[in-house]
């Protein structure tokens, strides 16, 4: 009988339940706990890495559409932040990457994705439809859920998840963004300031590629001490949750605006939107994977493009300055824009792919160009 | 932008004949191009030799050309039908290589054609190597160097990456080729191969050997969008051909990052060769443990990889590459399956795609099954699952090789590395076999280079298989999902095991089939269908494409409409390929016609049935008992079709008929009574037709006592065999004894087949639909070569070119009165065998044919469509079919080989190895059987030297042959015995000697291009081995052949028909409105 036990022991159990009350039992394959955040879902092939450590799926937990997950293991040079934000991570099957140390590039090595998972403290569960929940998320909306290895009990996991508070409103900006201002390179013909709001470290490699030399400032930092930077430029970063509650940002954001060119994405493109006196508007389930097309009404060029945002700007409520530049050729939502005197533009995608197309790389470059004239 | 208004006409070139590496999978993209053409209004003017294609249905294009796809006759084309423009890039490297040539001679440039799609320029960036490998160096990316050399220091200039391949020039069969691993080896290597050179002359190579090898499918529009639709990884490393290599979609090991690379280079390369609108190809090397990457190469077109790309995302890549050929962008195109989106985007897959291929070694046990970089597997299938070990699984059992799953091979283990270290297509059972003896995967990543991800998955297949082979049975008397057992039972279920490899494992002794399946049926573990949606579930979807998945919610949704399911052929291979999807396709249409839901079950990817538009629901699955039960259960139709998918869906009659199902048409117990021998000889006699002689058995001393009493020759065959499988013409004792003994015993003691062989006798099919009351003979086919070349691989003709009046009537009479014996409605097949005036039954398939579609296409009658109306209790009187219907023209078909790809010598029997055809069509058979050959690649010549070597029965019969070949100006040459006769006949016969005698002989006159004409039979087995040299030159030169007597003679008519007057061509349609 010792036998049977070893052999059939009883995987570990994790739950799933989303506040219409459905609920998806599978396996655990993160950390022990209960966690509770926005269930969305990413249609991204790869890159899971890479979009667990972005600071914008902060209060989000991430449903992967693609259906084996951890197949290459995770590696140091994949980071986005220096930790996990999204909440809870849901896929329909954990794999580990196999027996040997996969490339990961520039010398480092690469380990398994649950390793990362636990080392973060992070919920994660597998062996569910992740179709089915994908289709309803689709159909009803973005909806609140809890994830859980610990209580088992949809009454309580319910009640549980009543209390806690929806994303709408909400400031996870203060939770993500960095405490005081940094350097993050030291060389750079221009000088530009990115507001933290959650920023991906892409973002800043692009930049420095660009030539640039860039000081990473906290989200609540004033126009005026901004401004004592000497920036040439500055840059909205990207960043979690809804942009309204951001009142801080919003009038930091219309205190610079002709002051320096400014440069938005993602969540920075909303509050750009905003301090132009536009409004937001949330998505039924938001834009996140790596296949979205947009098109630069300029030129009818299309860039495939990673998005990740469940707020949009309302074109009707912007003012007549105000260019919508791109468009979402799936649903027509604005993907850029961009004030015509100005100097301010900004960028509902991320140029900076990771992970995703780098069909819009040249963004930067434009940006870069602004600021030389 | 919008499409172009400045071309109105253009012509579309199809891919020929099936061949290896060039499949039905251009008849899908080709089908999927005219429609899309037609649909934006545009003229389609449509050549193709091969009859057995959707596309070459008339109703496809709007002038479509059965023709022989070669300069003359494109140039032709064109001057008839002055076409604005030529896409060249959905027929293959057929198409590519016809468009350049056009272009080379000045004729597209002579009648103003563009071409679109691809320029020249392209084309030529993308296939000529050197080119390709500069351009791409170009844009800074990196390609395995290589280049020739003559001596040392340009060798080490090289700067060739170590392990590298070194071969001398011009060596015969690749002698030589060494590889080096460090600088002294690489010199030695140099030096020595340097001196095995004829011309002292090495090609040195960077070996990528053991690198990861990846696919990408790019599309371009012409306002430079570029979307990658699919990426595909090949389970196998670089050094096997990506066709013969089991492939996966999405790629599964790669980092975003070093997926986005790749992406970055695609687009680069597509931009810099050219490619200004439509798909390509692009493959490239990763090193598993550096990461750099390498291109490969490119095709400017739609291919293989396009096709399954297709089926494995739902974007229909040739559909859109037409458009984009035609000026569309690709933000104007919509995306079919969500109608909301673009076709602007990459699509999202929320499963995971296997492809595996299919290979044919069985009938050809001479060629070398180890798999290189040439390509030898002859078809494919597809499947899908939600994880890698669903599809793998099912992508198995779908091989119809009778493996339901990684069944064990049971090698010994000391044996097992041996076979890890050479690629054969059987490499991944021995794979799993490693796991079951406790090999490590990194020793078998060591020798195999498979990746440990892939490795990891299979492993956990065999994890399970120990665990279903240790758990109790009587665990299962708990029916809850809550008990261990059913646990399990759903872990196999969901990683892909089917009821009978669990049945298997568990022992089916105390676990049968049926029992496993009700087992888990009572606890609720049922397959749930999900969709295929280019978007992962983030759209609604409009298109009824499924695969099946043990998952939780279902979304078939099935209608409550009448419908019926059809049953598709599965993956291509000798004996059963694209005719039988042909005859799928036209069953669902017509299904559809008649207001029903046509339903399709396959799970080939290069085919036009799987389209997703074809029929009303696409079943992506397996064509076992349990995947089609489990769609039965799901939809219920009225019944189940299996007519018109040749043996895979015929071999499922009997166990869906004992389950309940319904099948539509002929029933099973009538296919039975035309499959079995003894209720066949039962039948025939009732009838009062007359059968070749026959016997039965197991015995080697009973096959005697039968052959004596028959009298040889004879034919003998295993029972229940496809495509004549190990079929043989015996003429004497010594060589039954023989077959008896090496051929037999092998198989088990299954019962051998016994038949008096009609030497010399006519055969003839016939293809006939019967609904049930009435009969129509659709054709009747005169073969050229005589009865015991396999019909499939023989050449025939339509209308029979010998037959008398009463013989056509007799056979009319006969098949009337088989078709209503065996109560057949739907489609059935005749052969018969004419000798002394006297007509034999050979066979009767209650079924659709090989030759259904050439049927079709030479009478303009659509039998297949026709059938399927018949079976849903449409008449054939009220079809306006009551008599044959007389044509005035000849067609005739011809069989094409894989003997040169295979390197195998090319010698017709009764076993069938022909692997696709081509039509000739005109108003004389000569001219129709001159451009069947010229179609299948074995052009008959005006003058010149024929080379004559017949067995000594075949001389007298060859005399007139001779005789007229000279009289219409050719010199005969012959070896001795072959001369001597000829010359005592009269003839003017210079000699030659055999190999065996010594230079000059006849192998160094092929090999020099002396010989015009070969004219080749030959007797036993020794005399073929000492001849087959002469007939490996003559396939390796290329020079026109017949190994028949019959088939000379029917290229005589040919070169007096062609002597006469140029071949000329006329669309199908003037053929069919001619009246007689």
């Amino acid at each position: 009988m010792t036998k049977l036990k070893k052999v059939f022991c009883k995987m570990k159990q994790a739950i799933l339940l989303l506040e219409d009350g459905a609920h998806f039992l599978g396996r655990s394959f993160g950390a022990d706990g209960t966690a509770i955040g926005e269930v969305v879902f990413n249609t991204s092939l790869t890159g899971y890495q890479e979009i667990l450590t972005d600071p914008s799926y902060k209060g989000q937990m991430v449903t992967m559409t693609y259906p084996m997950i951890g197949n290459y293991g995770v590696n140091p040079n994949d980071m986005e932040s220096n930790q996990i934000w999204a909440e809870g991570f849901i896929v329909r099957e954990y794999t580990s990457p196999g027996s040997y140390p996969r490339f990961a590039g520039r010398g480092t090595r690469s380990e398994p994705l649950d390793l990362l998972l636990r080392k973060n403290n992070i919920v994660a569960i597998d062996q569910i439809d992740t179709r089915a929940l994908t289709r309803k998320l689709r159909d009803k909306g973005a909806m609140q859920g809890i994830l859980s290895t610990q209580n088992f009990e949809p009454n309580s996991l319910f009640q549980q998840l009543k209390t806690s508070p929806s994303l709408v409103g909400q400031d996870l900006v203060s939770q993500v963004t960095c405490r005081e201002s940094y350097s993050w390179n030291q060389e750079g013909k221009f000088h530009l300031v990115a507001y933290d709001f959650g920023i991906k470290q892409n973002i800043l490699r692009m930049l420095v590629e660009q030539n640039c030399r860039v000081t990473v400032v906290p989200a609540r930092t004033t126009s005026k001490q901004a401004l004592a930077l000497r920036p040439d430029g500055i840059v909205l970063s990207n960043g979690p949750g809804d942009p309204e509650a951001l009142s801080y940002a919003i009038s930091n954001t219309r205190a610079l605006l002709g002051q320096k060119p400014i440069l938005g994405i993602c969540l920075g493109h909303q509050i750009l939107g905003l301090a132009l006196g536009g409004r937001c508007y949330k998505l039924k389930f938001g834009h996140h994977g790596g296949n979205h097309p947009v098109m630069d009404l300029s030129t009818r060029k299309i860039a495939i493009t990673a998005q990740n945002h469940g707020f949009a700007v309302d074109p009707a409520s912007l003012e007549k300055d105000i260019e919508v530049t791109h468009i979402n050729l799936n649903d027509g939502t604005v993907e850029g824009m961009r004030h015509k005197r100005l100097q301010a533009s900004s960028f509902q995608y991320h140029p900076e792919g990771s992970p995703g197309p780098h069909d819009a790389h040249d963004l930067f470059k434009g940006f870069i160009g602004q600021l030389s004239q | 932008m919008p499409k172009r208004t400045d071309i109105r006409k253009i012509l579309l070139i199809g891919s020929g004949p099936i061949i290896i590496g060039q499949g039905c999978e251009f008849d899908y993209s080709g089908t999927q191009a005219c429609r899309a053409l037609k649909e934006e209004e545009f003229q389609v003017i449509l050549v193709n030799s091969n009859p057995a294609t959707i596309m070459t249905d008339p109703e496809i294009a709007d002038a479509t050309y059965i023709e022989p796809l070669t300069l003359e006759i494109m140039e032709k084309i064109i001057e008839k039908e002055r076409p604005d423009a030529i896409l060249p890039t959905m027929g293959g490297q057929t198409a590519l290589n016809l468009a350049t040539g056009l272009f080379d001679a000045g004729i597209l440039q002579r009648f103003g054609v563009e071409l679109i799609g691809a320029s020249y320029e392209a084309i030529l960036a993308a296939e000529d190597r050197g080119i390709f490998k500069e351009i791409v160096k170009r844009t800074g990316l990196s390609v395995p160097k290589s280049g020739c050399v003559k001596n040392m220091q340009e060798a080490i200039d090289l700067q060739v990456l170590f392990p590298a391949i070194i071969r001398p020039s011009f060596t015969l069969g690749g002698t030589g080729a060494s590889i080096a691993c460090n600088l002294s080896e690489f010199e030695a290597a140099v030096r020595e191969g340097i001196a095995a050179s004829p011309v002292h002359e090495v090609l040195i190579e960077q070996s990528l050997l053991g690198w990861k090898e990846f696919e990408l499918e790019v599309m371009r529009d012409r306002n430079d969008n570029v979307v990658i639709v699919c990426s595909i990884e090949n389970i196998d490393p670089m050094g096997i051909h990506t066709g013969d290599s089991i492939t996966v979609a999405p790629a599964q090991t790669l980092t975003d990052k070093t997926y986005q690379l790749m992406r970055d280079a695609a687009k680069k390369i597509i931009r810099a060769v050219g490619v200004e609108t439509g798909g390509s190809n692009i493959q490239f090397a990763i090193h598993p443990k550096t990461g750099e990457m390498q291109v490969i190469e490119m095709n400017p077109r739609v291919s293989r990889s396009s096709a399954l790309a297709s089926k494995a995302t739902g974007f229909p890549i040739a559909k859109i590459a037409a458009k984009l050929a035609i000026g569309l962008t690709l933000d104007e195109i919509q995306n079919d399956i969500t109608r909301a989106t673009p076709a602007c985007f990459e699509p999202s897959i929320d499963y995971v795609v296997v492809k595996i291929p299919r290979f044919a070694f069985e009938k050809f046990p001479t060629a070398d099954p180890t798999l290189t970089m040439k390509m030898k597997s002859v078809g494919e299938v597809m499947a899908i699952g939600r994880n890698f070990k669903e599809a793998f699984q099912k992508a198995i059992r779908s091989l119809e090789i009778g493996q339901m799953g990684l069944e064990p091979t049971h090698l010994a283990k000391e044996d097992l590395m041996e076979r890890l270290s050479c690629p054969t297509y059987d490499r991944i059972f021995y794979v799993a076999d490693a796991m079951r003896h406790c090999i490590t995967l990194d020793e078998i990543n060591a020798v195999t280079h498979i990746d440990p991800w892939f490795l990891g998955q299979i492993k956990e297949i065999i994890d399970i298989e120990k665990e279903l082979s240790s758990i109790p049975l009587y665990m299962r008397h708990v029916p809850s999902l809550e008990n261990p057992f059913y646990q399990l039972l759903h872990k196999a279920k969901r990683a892909g095991f089917s009821d009978s490899r669990i049945s298997t494992i568990f022992g089916e002794t105390r676990a049968p089939v049926m029992n496993v399946a009700a087992w888990r049926k009572q606890v609720g573990i049922l397959p749930v269908y999900k969709k295929v949606d280019t978007c992962g579930g983030e759209f609604e979807a409009h298109t009824p494409y499924y695969y099946s998945s043990y998952d939780q919610e279902c979304e078939a949704n099935p209608t409550n409409r009448k419908k019926v399911l059809i049953l598709g052929s599965g993956p291509n291979r000798i004996g059963q390929g694209i005719e039988f999807d042909y005859c799928c396709v036209h069953a669902a249409l017509a299904v559809r016609e008649l207001g029903c839901e046509a339903i399709m079950v396959n799970c080939n990817p290069e085919t036009v049935s799987t389209d997703y538009d074809i029929s009303d629901r696409l079943y992506f699955e397996p064509l076992t008992f349990e995947d089609v039960m489990a769609i039965v259960e799901k939809e219920r139709p009225i019944g189940v079709i299996v007519q018109f998918g040749g043996q895979t869906p015929l071999k499922l009659a009997v166990p869906l008929t004992e389950a309940g199902v319904l099948i539509l048409g002929t029933s099973s117990d009538a296919i039975d009574r035309a499959e079995d021998r003894e209720r066949f000889k039962n039948l025939i006699q009732e009838l009062g037709l007359r059968q070749p002689e026959s016997g039965i058995t197991r015995d080697a001393r009973e096959a005697l006592l039968i052959a004596y009493k028959i009298g040889f020759p004879i034919l003998v065959r295993p029972s229940y065999v496809l495509g004549g499988r190990a079929m043989e013409i015996i003429y004497d004792k010594e060589d039954l004894v023989r077959y008896m003994r090496d051929v037999v015993q092998p198989t088990d003691g299954r019962p051998v087949l016994i038949d008096q062989y009609l030497e010399d006798a006519i055969e003839i099919d016939v293809d006939a639909v019967s609904d049930g009351t009435d009969v129509f003979i659709g054709g009747i086919m005169e073969h050229i070569e005589e009865a015991g070349i396999h019909s499939g691989d023989s050449a025939c003709s339509l209308p029979p070119i010998s037959l008398s009046e009463s013989i056509l009537i007799a056979i009319q009479d006969q098949t009337a009165r088989l078709a209503k014996a065996l109560s057949v409605v739907g489609l059935m097949n005749v052969q018969y065998a004419l000798k002394n005036d006297l007509l034999y039954v050979l066979e009767v398939n209650p079924r659709g044919s090989r030759t259904v579609p050439f049927v079709s296409k030479a009478t303009g009658v659509p039998l297949a469509k026709i059938a399927m109306k018949a079976i849903l209790g449409v008449s054939l009187s009220e079809m306006g079919l009551t008599k044959p219907r007389p044509i005035a023209h000849m067609a005739v078909k011809e069989a094409v080989f894989p003997f040169l790809r295979l390197s195998v010598d090319p010698i017709l029997g009764p076993e069938m190895k022909s692997t696709g055809e081509a039509m000739g069509i005109d108003w004389d058979f000569g001219m129709a059987y001159a451009k069947a050959q010229s179609a299948s690649a074995n052009k008959i010549p005006l003058q010149g030297k024929v080379f004559l070597s017949v067995k000594d029965k075949d001389k007298p019969q060859l005399l007139p042959i001779a005789k007229q070949l000279s009289e219409l100006g050719f010199f005969l040459i012959a070896t001795r015995g072959t001369a001597s006769y000829l010359e005592e006949m009269g003839l003017n016969v210079t000699h030659v000697n055999k190999v065996k005698e010594g230079s000059p002989h006849i192998v160094h006159l092929l090999e020099k291009g002396e010989i015009q004409l070969v004219i080749n039979t030959v007797g036993d087995r020794a005399s073929q081995v000492d001849s087959s040299s002469i007939r490996k030159t003559v396939l390796h030169v290329g020079i026109p052949y017949f190994t028949t007597l019959a088939g000379a003679r029917a290229a005589l008519c040919g070169i007096i028909s062609l002597q006469k007057g140029e071949m000329d061509v006329a669309p199908l349609k003037k053929y069919h409105q001619e009246k007689v």
